[in-house]
């Protein structure tokens, strides 16, 4: 399985999300800077957190209409699988790979913890390794997490199985107390219409060493991996 | 040819900053503040100088990158 890394002014978590990729496919991926408008031949492409650009005008907005991005968009129609976690989950929605979008908090505060997360489906390439149902102890840190859309295109996720994540407690129950940032219906992540590409805010490339207090993420990785290889 | 770009929320959406600066003008003593909503004011320069012209420029500014359409309107006020 091959991956690109997407880069730019203000990317961060870029070096955990190789690390993960390296570690858990047993490949390293390639990093392609923003200005580059030609994508390497890649299985996946993944749009890693930060603060592209700064967050200036909106989160991921500037970054969505970078050419790295237009083509990141072509590839993806074609069936390439696109992971974008945290900025990358608002650079991705932002470029229409996604619907809806990611506003600032409802509590205005930077979150930067350990969430649960309760697996809506294994049936995607993404969360294939879980179980429906199972929950994840994993780290967000935004400010800008709280995921809207209208009331139809809400249905219409969870009508078709497209919501990939909800903030849940740890035995799995929804409610405001597990939310961290007000998001509509508890979502944490969504897949587009082909479950190929995957927007989460919390970030699995940060739960795969007992280090750092949990592995839940590597199933995410390792699903992937069995999927594209 | 000078143009103000006024982004805002949609009515219906949830504004968390607006409500924050509601509350403190209402712990500051300013009472009888119903809503705020916040938005962003944007001044943009242009060479064009056919004012039909500037405006569809400025229009597509906004579909495209001033604004998100999915939460935002916005409005566009071309100077003489």
């Amino acid at each position: 399985m091959k991956t690109a890394i997407v880069v730019f002014p203000g990317s961060n978590r870029e070096g955990d999300a190789a690390r993960a990729i390296a570690e858990i496919t047993g490949r390293d991926p390639v990093m392609v800077w923003h200005r580059d408008s030609e994508l390497p031949k890649v299985d996946l492409a993944i749009v890693p957190g930060g603060f592209s650009y700064g967050d200036y005008l909106r989160c991921g907005a500037i970054a969505a209409h970078s050419p790295v991005l237009r083509e990141v968009k072509a590839r993806a129609a074609k069936g390439m699988a696109v992971l974008g976690i945290c900025n990358g989950f608002q650079i991705i929605t932002e470029a229409g790979l996604l619907p809806g979008v990611l506003m600032r908090n409802a509590g205005l505060k930077f979150v930067c913890r350990n969430v649960n997360l309760r697996v809506e489906t294994s049936q995607s390439l993404f969360t294939q390794a879980y179980e429906a149902g199972q929950v994840l102890s994993v780290p967000v840190a935004h400010h800008e997490g709280n995921y809207y859309a209208d009331a139809a295109t809400l249905d219409r996720l969870e009508q078709s199985g497209r919501v990939a994540f909800r903030y849940c407690a740890p035995d799995g129950t929804l409610g405001e107390a597990a939310n961290p940032n007000g998001s509509a219906r508890h979502i944490a992540g969504i897949f587009n219409e082909t479950k190929t590409v995957l927007g989460l805010m919390p970030h699995p490339e940060n739960a795969i060493d007992s280090l750092l207090g949990s592995t839940d993420g590597r199933g995410l990785f390792k699903g992937i991996a069995e999927a594209l290889s | 040819m000078k143009a103000k770009v006024h982004v805002t929320l949609k009515s219906g959406v949830l504004d968390p900053q607006g409500r924050a600066i509601q509350h403190a003008l209402g712990v500051m003593g300013f009472d009888g503040v119903k809503d705020v909503r916040q938005g962003k004011f944007i001044e943009i320069e242009l060479e064009e100088t056919d004012r039909a012209k500037a405006r569809a420029n400025l229009d597509a500014m906004c579909q495209k990158l001033l604004a998100n359409t999915v939460i935002e309107n916005y409005a566009i006020d071309i100077a003489d």
